[in-house]
């Protein structure tokens, strides 16, 4: 007889185990299943480990230039195995964390690997054995892994994923990054900023490429400035792991290929969604181009089987698969005659993206180009750092904020902020669009001084030609 | 158990109420019949009574409370053996608003009124219907709401200035955001099929520039600044005024007759009537009628008229629903009357085919209840076209608007003395200008002029319609 839940989830990352929560908040008894650790990608090998390097590097970018601020250090180092190990640390709290939550919330935590076994059944293989579960639901949250280049396999040893690139044994001394998305200018930025020769190379004109080109001009500017070389336009084609390091073909935007010798290098070219081996093809569920497909509530048009998070699509961050779990979990709870709970379907436009490198990028909405296209008449604002006291006494003179809006009804179309902190200052934004706030409120709001947040206002000052402070 | 005392449903379509007055107080027994509070919805206050015996052990809902949903508990009734204080104590129920659909079936009668889905609901001036917004709900929010509460519309800045540049009124769009908050999405949607307010549009504009830190001139030092709550109307402030709140009829005037005049095109078509004939036959009547102590009016004789015309002029008496006509079987006429809260239009039904008599000791009812506040809703909500007589007041001649859903309104002015040709010479006879106003979507102006000649026809030889 197998086990009888009201919900079974498959997979334990940000999306999962929110969903779960949430679930078991509304009353359904819940079960999740997971074949590694709690917590999946984003605390173990993604989102939390990241930012804990990032921190180091950070700290170690100060205390470098610790003379700016009237200091003396005398010569700072750095000890590898221990700045690993922090990281490693972080990531375990939060996997106990996890497990505590689940706890709390009697959520039976199933180890394993689960397979779709017919409505309603879940089969996880533990080991020799295989346990069954059987649920009204099944959410589908088995996320996704890092993209392969076609001709040249990640080794963990010389040429590294994202997971590799975590857990270094040695510095790189020469690092080539392929991909400028959020993860590669990350681990660049890591790397540069603990003494790495880092080389970025991209296929498209700009690095960043999803974020505002202004943003993308930004950071090119200041990337480099502080030493990062910058491939745009640019392919691999083959990469040969040599004695060294590895041999790397590429070619460039003029068109000519070019090798060069690198200590290592990280694949950062995208993600796969987990869609193989779970039993969707038996049930009848439909991907598109590997993700699963759903509606605003996270139905796959299969009774009963419901996906949120990476395996569902693009933007593959957490924070879209969490608030996927909680809408999910609750159109389930209502789907099974609970009253109180009213989920709104996603609405994808309003999901931040952030990017923790130095300077930091974040952003929301629509970028100016994309609100043009769209056919919005804009009135764009932009306020820089320079213009700001608290960020001039941070020694954080760098960067902006831009701010779009539609200039025949206010609504803010988008934001875009590259510099100190913006990865926390964005969330304003993000509410702002959230509750559909005009460009009038915004003005209106009083904000603290001195802060960075002050930029935000000017920013919307700004786009109405109203700036104070610049 | 205390018996809970719910929000009374007092016509079909009632949504919410105001609790006007408490008639007992906390610690009076009452017996079945009892009037336990005056409620007044729309157009009427209304007394309810006491079903069951007991004693009011509280009073959840305090008098004069606008909005109180159909359903919600407003007093607590200990029964008979029970303690009162202990009843009062008990946890307080949660008012749950009665669904709507389910205490108040819609009202399918053919025959008066239009079908219910085009039928302005009267029960709320701010749950109006009347815009098809049910159409507007997103199907993607499985638990939509109105962004209507009470007074208060929960709507997003960025969906009122939308609103208020499109001139979409925010009460009749059905919000999908948290709470039933109307967002961006559900304007957009509204856009389609919400009646415009053209009207409205400038004063939402003012509100939404008050709402900026921009400085606006249109608000000068002294006046009221407008928020974003209401439509606001700037008025000199300096002047000596004071402020009163609107009634529940008022505000369903206002809602009722700005909808006519912004979504019906008019046409009026006027005649002038020598009363003369009219005039004798009435005195004639009432020397026989003075037995049975009805004196018959010169109005009743005129709504006679205007009945039996409507019933040999079929294409006037209609209801323009948009996508179809509807043709009435029968001439129900509604009859303006003027109460100390507002106007109210009391019905005198099939009024063609029911003696003048019978109208008139009808109308005479029906008034003096109009004007206590007193008629019950299926008294006035209805009609298929109405009757408007302002003779008293010296008015000689006037457009009425129509009253929706209904196809057209007379407009009725003065019986004066005027020279007149009678049999080739000049004379002088008394005559009365009627002015019909005409829903000119569904009625053209040749039908419209074929009902006043009838009209006019029958008042001046009105034996016609006695007969």
């Amino acid at each position: 007889m197998p086990d009888t839940y009201d919900l079974v989830v498959l997979g334990s990352g940000p999306g999962g185990y929110v969903a779960a929560i949430r679930a078991a908040q509304l009353g359904l008894k819940t079960a999740i299943v997971e074949r590694e650790r709690l917590g999946g990608i984003c605390l173990n090998w993604g989102c939390i480990p990241t930012k804990a390097l990032l921190r180091t590097s950070e700290i170690y970018h100060y205390i470098t230039h610790a003379d700016a601020y009237g200091l003396s250090v005398e010569k700072p180092s750095f000890d590898l195995a221990k700045v690993v190990d922090r990281s490693r640390k972080v990531a375990g709290q939060l996997n106990a964390g996890v497990k505590g939550l689940m706890k709390k919330n009697k959520i039976t935590v199933v180890e394993g690997v689960g397979t779709l076994a017919g409505k309603g059944k879940l089969s996880v293989k533990q080991g020799d054995q295989t346990v069954e579960l059987q649920a009204r639901d099944i959410i589908i949250a088995t996320g996704a892994r890092a993209r392969d280049l076609p001709f040249a396999k990640a080794d963990g040893q010389r040429i590294w994923t994202y997971r590799d690139a975590m857990v270094p044994k040695e510095m790189p001394s020469k690092l080539l990054v392929i991909g400028s998305g959020a993860i590669g200018v990350e681990f660049a930025s890591f790397y540069n900023d603990m003494g790495a020769d880092v080389t970025i190379v991209e296929m498209l004109d700009r690095i960043l490429p999803v974020e505002d080109a202004e943003v993308s001009d930004f950071m090119a500017k200041a990337l480099t400035k502080q030493g990062i070389k910058l491939l745009t336009k640019a392919s691999i084609e083959k990469l040969e792991t040599t004695a060294g390091g590895v041999n790397a073909a590429l070619k460039t935007a003029d068109g000519k290929t070019e090798t060069a010798e690198y200590s290592h290098v990280i694949v950062a070219i995208g993600i796969v969604p987990n869609t193989e081996n779970i039993g969707l093809e038996e049930l009848g569920v439909q991907t598109e181009k590997g993700h699963i497909k759903t509606d605003g509530f996270g139905r796959t048009g299969v009774e009963g089987v419901w996906a949120i998070g990476d395996v569902t699509g693009a933007p593959w961050l957490a924070h879209k698969a969490s608030h996927e779990g909680v809408i999910a979990a609750e159109a389930i709870a209502q789907a099974r005659g609970n009253k109180d709970v009213h989920p709104h379907p996603m609405n994808k436009a309003n999901i931040p993206g952030c990017t923790y490198s130095r300077p930091q990028v974040a952003s929301v909405g629509l970028t100016e180009a994309k609100a043009k296209e769209a056919g919005y008449a804009l009135k764009v604002g932009k306020f820089p750092f320079i213009g700001n006291g608290k960020a001039i006494a941070l020694g954080e003179a760098e960067g902006f904020i831009k701010t779009v809006f539609d200039a025949k009804t206010g609504e803010l179309l988008g934001a875009h902020m590259v510099g100190a902190e913006v990865t926390e200052l964005i969330q304003g934004y993000v509410v702002a669009r959230t509750m559909e706030t005009t460009e009038a409120e915004l003005m209106e709001t009083v904000f603290a001084h001195p802060t960075l947040s002050e930029m935000m206002h000017e920013s919307v000052l700004s786009a109405y030609g109203r700036a104070l402070h610049f | 158990m205390p018996i809970e005392l719910k929000m009374p449903a007092l016509s079909p379509t009632m949504e919410e109420g105001t609790l006007a007055k408490w008639l007992v107080k906390e610690g009076d027994s009452v017996k079945s019949g009892d009037l336990l509070a005056e409620i007044e919805t729309d157009k009427a206050t209304m007394e309810f009574e006491a079903v069951d015996e007991g004693t009011v052990a509280k009073i959840m809902v305090p008098e004069g409370t606008d909005g109180v949903k159909v359903g919600a508990v407003i007093a607590l009734i200990a029964g008979e053996g029970e303690d009162a204080s202990a009843a009062a104590s008990a946890p307080a129920p949660t008012a749950t608003p009665a669904p709507t659909g389910s205490t108040a079936p819609a009202v399918e009668e053919k025959g008066y009124g239009a079908s219910p889905k085009d039928d302005p609901k009267p029960g709320s001036t701010d749950l109006d219907s009347a815009t098809g917004s049910n159409t507007a709900r997103p199907a993607s929010a499985p638990t939509a709401s109105s962004g209507t509460a009470g007074d208060r519309v929960k709507a997003s800045p960025l969906a009122r200035r939308i609103a208020a540049d499109k001139g979409i009124e925010l009460g009749g769009v059905q919000g999908s955001g948290p709470g039933g908050r109307i967002v961006k999405a559900d304007i957009e949607n509204a856009k389609a099929d919400a009646a415009p307010a053209p009207a409205s549009a400038p004063a939402e504009k003012a509100g939404a520039a008050a709402g900026q830190a921009a400085p606006t001139p249109a608000t000068p030092a002294g006046g009221v600044a407008p928020t974003t709550e209401t439509k606001a109307v700037w008025y000199d402030d300096s002047i000596p005024h004071e402020e009163e709140k609107l009634s529940n009829i008022r505000k369903t005037i206002a809602r009722r007759l700005t909808e006519s005049k912004q979504t019906v095109p008019h046409i009026y078509l006027t005649v002038d009537v020598r009363l003369d004939a009219l005039l004798k036959l009435r005195g004639d009547l009432n020397k026989g009628l003075t037995s049975r102590g009805v004196k018959l009016s010169v109005n009743d004789l005129l709504i006679k008229a205007l009945a039996v015309a409507l019933e040999a002029t079929p294409k006037c008496n209609v209801t323009f629903t948009g996508d179809k006509l509807i043709k009435y079987g029968r001439a129900d006429i509604s009859v303006a009357v003027s109460t100390p809260t507002g106007l109210i239009t009391p019905i005198i039904r099939d009024a063609a085919n029911i003696s003048v008599s019978k109208i008139s000791t009808q109308m005479k009812e029906l008034a003096g209840r109009a004007k206590d506040g007193k008629l019950k809703p299926e008294e006035y909500q209805g009609g298929t076209a109405s009757l408007s007589n302002m003779g008293m007041f010296g008015i000689t001649q006037f457009d009425a608007v129509i009253n929706p859903p209904q196809g057209m309104i007379l407009a009725v002015g003065a019986g004066e003395q005027r020279p007149a040709v009678i049999d080739g010479a000049l004379g002088v006879a008394t005559v009365m200008s009627a002015t019909g106003s005409f829903d000119h979507r569904a009625i053209d102006g040749a039908d419209g002029a074929e009902l006043m000649k009838l009209f006019k026809e029958l008042v001046e030889s009105p034996l016609g319609m006695v007969a």
